[in-house]
């Protein structure tokens, strides 16, 4: 994640950045940013723009990881829970029988009847997974995160109103203060600003 | 798979130039078409990026209106009566309710099944139709979550006081105790308590993972508030004022520092980045794939507690999808319930919300009532069909027994009352769906009520009772309204109601492949 690399000392460049007028704009200038083979750069956008993420050559998210991990921990939770607290006699390990449950014998059907666990395992499945999902999200995204340089910019802040902005760091080996900020200029933004740490 | 721009609609004759919110007798207000290759607008008027945010952030930064504070205090007044009545409750016992032996469970699970089924619409429209991607959701996505999470408050409020000795309410969840006591996991009632809490929890977190850009939006306008300095003093001072006085009369409004402080934490730091929003769509998508099945699951798992239990006229299998059929139904009502009248106070929300909208969710509610409708003849039926005479006593008991008003009641108010909505004229007047969604609210508590009625005849003749509610039951179930009602007014007032990028994403604007002389109206894509 490009931009959540650690600052550089106070009051260097961080990064320029271009505010563009437009969707097709800010597009077609992503497009070839990336055919220039910048790395550490990013679009904002005040919404997701269709097809930006092949137009800045990103690659699949890792967030169907984090969550598929909070699936299966889900359900190993509530077969363990239920298990445990159901069954622990059934279970031929002594400790665990020791902190087992009730054991309530129903209708002589066996203490572990999984059938009767599968609501609760659904549940906590979907539970876990929403957690992985919301806090996979965040944590690829390196967020929460109290505060960005590029925030210190008035221009940039329009990014969350109806703004466009491309910024490319000063950490991409390709960065030049000046050149960039001509790059940039030259793809059609509308305003170019040199933002400090 | 784009809005039509607002020009384009007028070129099509979909709007008439001018006035969009004239009332024309075939299009309304330009979006409803019954012309199938026709794509009318999800946005009204010239909006453009801009004027999206300035009209849902407007709700919130404008000055607090006056039907809001009347509304306000009306709600948490009834909320607070509520509320001493769970606390009359709690210090006396539940025999302030009106149970009596065969009707042990009264007002309570009637409100909690209510509630919950209420709470159906809101991750429906947010998940399943995001699925089918359903574009006119967009504009009552948010909104309905909402509703979705206030009601489902308001249904865990009654389990909770339900059990009788409050303070042993902990016991519902599988909490390591010494005494080796576990909840029992082959019960239902346990099975609810998962299935409520997981719903609960992961509509608060698609709720809130919507509200994340939209807050960030919020943030960033409060801290530029923030930044401009006012000035107080007298009309007839100089102009410019001295700087010493200037410096000791500006200062910045707290209502924005204290504003951009809550923002900011909420947005936690969203940035708009769109490495972030990759993997914030990704996230979005899946949560809708894995809360889709939540929604149908949860009443599935709320009518176990009855369908699992041997009572005649509960022990039925069609509980489940009839309970769902149901929630929707009901869910949908109240949505339209709180959206109407909110569409005539926030000027400009009609932009938004338009007719086709409401249309839509008219069409809905006819489908699932018609699906309700289709269950209790088929209950009937199996009853009769199924030859066992306790089962059929129950039946007829339930439509001609003591509580045939209530029967008679579900029946006219779910069954008969959504096929109004086959008339073109009823599912575009809002005025009229309001009525009709309060009846149908009505009639779906009527329903739970006819259910759990079933308790009071019970196996044996000389134990059947006739149960009524007291003024507590009453007082208590009027208190949730008003918990409901109170939860929404803030909503409103703090949140943003519309999902702002959302929105704007589907604007004529937000496609980069934009090439202005294409006919978007012929073909589609």
């Amino acid at each position: 994640m490009t931009l959540n690399s650690a600052a550089p000392p106070p009051c260097e460049t961080f990064a320029v950045m271009g505010v563009f007028a437009d969707v097709p704009a800010v597009f077609s200038a992503a497009e070839q940013c990336r055919d220039e083979g910048f790395t550490k750069w990013d679009v904002f956008s005040p919404f997701p723009i269709h097809g930006i993420n092949e137009a800045m050559g990103l690659k699949a998210s890792k967030v169907a990881y984090v969550m598929g991990t909070g699936a299966i921990l889900g359900v190993a939770t509530a077969v363990i829970m239920q298990g445990w607290t159901a069954a622990g006699a059934d279970i031929h390990i002594s400790w665990l029988s020791q902190l087992s449950g009730y054991n309530v014998n129903t209708a002589g059907k066996p203490l572990f009847a999984w059938e009767q666990f599968l609501p609760v395992i659904f549940e906590l499945g979907v539970l876990f997974s929403a957690f992985g999902a919301l806090l996979g999200m965040l944590a690829l995204n390196g967020l929460p995160r109290h505060h960005h340089p590029l925030m210190t910019s008035e221009h940039f802040l329009s990014c969350s109103d109806d703004g466009f902005v491309i910024a490319i760091e000063a950490a991409d080996p390709k960065f030049d203060e000046q050149e960039t900020s001509s790059y940039l200029k030259s793809l059609g933004a509308t305003h170019v600003e040199v933002v400090k740490s | 798979m784009s809005a039509i721009h607002p020009d384009e609609a007028t070129a099509i004759g979909l709007v008439r130039p001018g006035s969009v919110r004239e009332r024309d007798p075939v299009t309304i207000d330009g979006t409803v078409t019954s012309d199938p290759t026709q794509r009318p607008p999800l946005v009204l008027g010239d909006h453009d990026f801009h004027s999206v945010t300035e009209t849902v952030c407007g709700w919130i930064q404008q000055k607090t209106p006056r039907w809001w504070m009347a509304a306000f205090s009306v709600s948490a007044s009834v909320a607070g009566f509520g509320t001493l009545m769970i606390l009359y409750l709690i210090i006396t016992g539940v025999g302030v309710w009106g149970l009596n032996n065969p009707m042990t469970w009264g007002w309570a699970i009637v409100n909690f099944v209510w509630w919950v089924g209420i709470g159906h619409a809101g991750t429906l429209i947010s998940a399943i139709l995001c699925l089918f991607k359903q574009k006119w959701r967009v504009s009552i996505n948010r909104f309905a979550e909402a509703m979705t999470i206030f009601a489902v408050i308001c249904a865990g409020t009654f389990p909770g006081i339900h059990v009788g000795r409050v303070w042993m309410a902990w016991m519902l969840f599988p909490i390591p105790n010494s005494n080796s006591i576990w909840p029992n996991f082959r019960s239902p009632l346990l099975w609810d308590v998962f299935a409520v809490g997981t719903y609960f929890t992961v509509s608060l977190l698609f709720w809130y993972m919507g509200m994340i850009p939209d807050i960030a939006t919020l943030r960033d306008r409060c801290v530029k508030m923030m930044k401009v300095p006012v000035t107080v003093g007298p009309m007839w001072a100089p102009h410019p004022l001295p700087d010493f006085v200037k410096r000791a009369t500006t200062f910045q409004l707290p209502m924005y520092k204290v504003g951009a402080m809550a923002y900011s934490v909420l947005a936690l730091g969203w940035r708009f980045s769109s490495r972030h929003w990759w993997n914030y769509e990704k996230a979005y998508i899946l949560l809708a794939g894995v809360a889709t099945p939540l929604v149908l699951s949860v009443h599935s798992v709320v009518s176990f507690d009855f369908a699992v239990s041997i009572v005649p006229g509960w022990h039925t299998t069609i509980f489940p999808p009839y309970f769902v059929a149901g929630a929707i139904f009901s869910g949908f009502a109240m949505v339209l319930t709180l959206l109407i009248p909110a569409r005539e106070l926030y000027p400009g929300m009609k932009d938004f919300v338009t007719a086709r909208t409401l249309e839509n969710m008219c069409k809905i509610i006819t489908v699932t009532g018609s699906m309700v409708g289709f269950a209790y003849i088929t209950e009937f039926f199996i009853s009769w069909y199924g030859g066992n005479p306790y089962e059929q006593g129950a039946f007829i008991q339930r439509a001609f027994g003591q509580y045939w008003w209530a029967y008679a009641a579900m029946m006219f108010c779910n069954v008969l009352s959504p096929h109004v909505f086959w008339f073109k004229w009823c599912r575009t007047t809002p005025w009229f769906i309001f009525g009709m969604s309060i009846i149908v609210n009505i009639g779906m508590w009527f329903e739970r009520f006819v259910i759990v009625s079933s308790l009071s005849t019970d196996y044996m003749p000389s134990s059947w009772a006739y149960y009524s509610p007291t003024f507590v039951d009453i007082m208590t179930f009027v208190g949730t309204l008003g918990i409901f009602m109170t939860l929404f007014l803030l909503f409103c007032r703090f949140l943003p109601m519309l999902p702002i990028s959302e929105v704007k994403n589907v604007l004529h604007a937000a496609h980069a492949h934009l090439h202005p002389h294409d006919d978007h109206s012929k073909g589609g894509h």
